[in-house]
């Protein structure tokens, strides 16, 4: 038995030793091979994203100043103006949406995570039910704007008649972002160890002291970097507010004033005047509203590795 | 062991994770202000049996028992579970200080009792930082976040959170495993302090802890045709001297296991 054995691996072990030497520069130039793809594959990437940045940016910046920002569009085919009006517009939009899709979002969230999947006996219709909920947040996210802007269309604007408003676009828009602030609510409270949900149980906290206490605030630094990314969302989305707030340029006053938003004045600008300049001059301040955005992000999500290491 | 007074009573007790059984017919009394090891191989239902008490197996959907678990004669599934848990303190296997100030961990307990009053919070937390040996190491610091702790600090840490709301009963779950040998040793000279007033129930993996430490030992057991069963329970000196049965003997003289 422990001959053969022995046999055995010596055979293996002699054509692997051959095979190792007639293989050796064939598996180098093979490495060096994918690594220069991959390296260039990189490089590609990020020189595209690069390049429309600064291409953006570049020319942009050739027209912004501070009369340019607080100054309303003039509107007409020679994009005169600035473009005080769909700055305001967009702060309003973003508030809008956040107050209504934040609360209903972090609630739905916790409901999944926290409640849903302990009910108990769970049998038929309740368990169906959540995992119904659950698979429409999963689709939600990949719907194409447009088809939420539709719908806003349908029900807020004609079907209630809010017409094209800033309350029609933030009911819009909440519907938009929700799935995106339940989804990042949820990944963060699934992240909040067991154990310190069992550690305040074990103290005789009820649930809800528990999920308020000690959950929620673990899971809050994820939780608020959902609703920024919702709010990078609202910012940047287009086609929604196309076809739910309108395109005034008049000056918001109020939740039934129509308007017009950043993002939907560089399509404007672009399309029906010959100001193309000022519209790369607004997508140049909305990118860096963006990029400002992100890196808010980094630094919570930084700070959430810390709170729950102990820094 | 000062007393001899029964605090906890199982009484055949049986725990079913759906259809596994893990707890098999367990039946014992534990006595008050008294330390009982819990000590066993791998996966014979210690921990199991140990969250019995404070009913945190509840958390776990499709969990099922039958038989009776008595504190002071009371069945305590006749008792508030909120009520229950706060008479029945624990101390896990890994230290889980919550995410917040030193201060906050301890009063985190009382206040979700009900205590707002913040002198009265004061007093609870200091009290509770020095019942645990731990105050003269933070008393400087009680802002601090509790994870800045070293590991043996956080779990006595979390032996103040659990002392904090006047528990009688404090379950612990091999709370020394994740530590150093001496860190260890503290838990276990803390362990002496706190029986004077307190009945201890711990988990341990470790024979010479439960020799060490304890003043009675339940020596849990599993087969291939029987899950976790209640093999010898006795005063720890006759367990570790003259055990009655023979897998006990083998077990402890680390024959197998
Ligand atoms: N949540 C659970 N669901 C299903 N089975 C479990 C669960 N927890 C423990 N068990 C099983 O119950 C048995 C006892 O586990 P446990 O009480 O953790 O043992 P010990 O603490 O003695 O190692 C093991 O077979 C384990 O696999
Ligand atoms: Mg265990």
């Amino acid at each position: 038995m422990v001959d053969k054995a022995e046999i055995m691996m010596d055979t293996v072990a002699q054509t692997s030793i051959q095979e190792l030497r007639s293989n050796i520069a064939r598996r180098h130039l093979i490495q060096k091979l994918a690594f220069g793809t991959l390296w260039a594959a990189a490089l590609a990437a990020v020189g595209m994203l690069l390049a429309i940045t600064f291409y953006v940016i570049f020319n942009g910046f050739q027209v912004i100043n501070w009369e340019f920002l607080t100054t309303p569009p003039a509107g007409g085919l020679g994009g005169e103006g600035g473009i005080s009006t769909t700055i305001v517009a967009t702060i309003y939009l973003v508030g809008i949406t956040t107050t209504i899709a934040t609360p209903l979002g972090i609630g739905a969230a916790i409901y999944l995570a926290e409640y849903a999947s302990e009910i108990r006996g769970a049998r038929g219709v309740m368990k169906t039910v959540v995992n119904v909920v659950r698979f429409g947040v999963e689709t939600l996210n990949g719907v194409p704007s447009i088809v939420f802007g539709l719908f806003g269309f349908a029900l807020f604007v004609t079907t209630l008649q809010f017409g094209f408003s800033l309350l029609s676009a933030g009911l819009a828009g909440a519907c938009l972002v929700l799935p995106v602030i339940i989804r990042a609510s949820e990944e963060a409270l699934y992240a909040v160890p067991r154990g310190l949900r069992e550690g305040s149980l074990a103290l005789g906290a009820t649930k809800w002291q528990t999920t308020w206490k000690v959950v929620l605030p673990a899971a809050a630094p994820g939780i608020i970097t959902g609703v920024i990314l919702s709010v990078g969302r609202i910012i940047s989305e287009t086609a929604v507010f196309y076809v739910t707030l309108g395109g005034s340029l008049r000056m918001p006053t109020g939740l039934m004033s129509g308007g017009r938003s950043m993002a939907l004045h560089v399509f404007y600008l672009a399309t029906e005047t010959r100001a193309f300049d000022k519209s790369m001059g607004t997508g140049a301040i909305l990118i860096i509203t963006i990029v400002l955005i992100n890196l808010t992000i980094n630094i919570l999500s930084r700070r959430l590795s810390a709170r729950l290491s102990g820094g | 062991m000062t007393s001899t007074r029964t605090k906890l009573e199982v009484n055949d007790y049986f725990l079913y994770y759906g259809d596994f059984k893990a707890l098999d017919s367990i039946s014992v009394e534990m006595p008050e202000r008294a330390i009982t090891a819990i000590i066993g191989p791998s996966g014979c239902g210690k921990s199991t049996f140990l969250r019995s008490f404070n009913r945190m197996n509840e958390l776990i959907l499709g969990v099922r028992t039958e038989g009776a678990v008595k504190m002071e004669s009371q069945d305590i599934f006749s008792i508030d579970v909120v009520e229950l848990r706060r008479r029945v303190g624990m101390v896990f296997q890994k230290p889980n200080p919550f995410p917040k100030s030193i201060y906050d961990n301890v009063a985190y307990g009382p206040r979700a009792h009900g205590i707002r009053d913040r002198a009265q919070l004061d007093e609870i937390v200091e009290k509770s930082l020095r019942r645990a040996a731990l105050w003269n190491e933070v008393k400087d610091d009680l802002h601090k976040s509790g994870l800045a702790l070293s590991g043996g600090q956080q779990q006595r840490l979390c032996i103040a959170r659990a002392l904090a709301v006047e528990p009688e009963i404090i379950l612990m779950d091999e709370p020394a495993s994740a530590l150093d040998p001496i860190a260890t040793l503290k838990i276990e000279e803390l362990m002496q302090e706190l029986k004077e007033d307190y009945t201890i129930v711990i988990v341990t993996h470790n024979m010479q802890q439960a020799a060490r430490a304890s003043d009675y030992t339940a020596f849990f057991m599993m087969h291939d045709d029987r899950s976790g069963y209640l093999n010898e329970f006795g005063p720890t000196k006759k367990i570790f001297t003259a055990p009655e049965n023979k897998e006990t003997e083998d077990y402890i003289t680390g024959r197998f296991g």
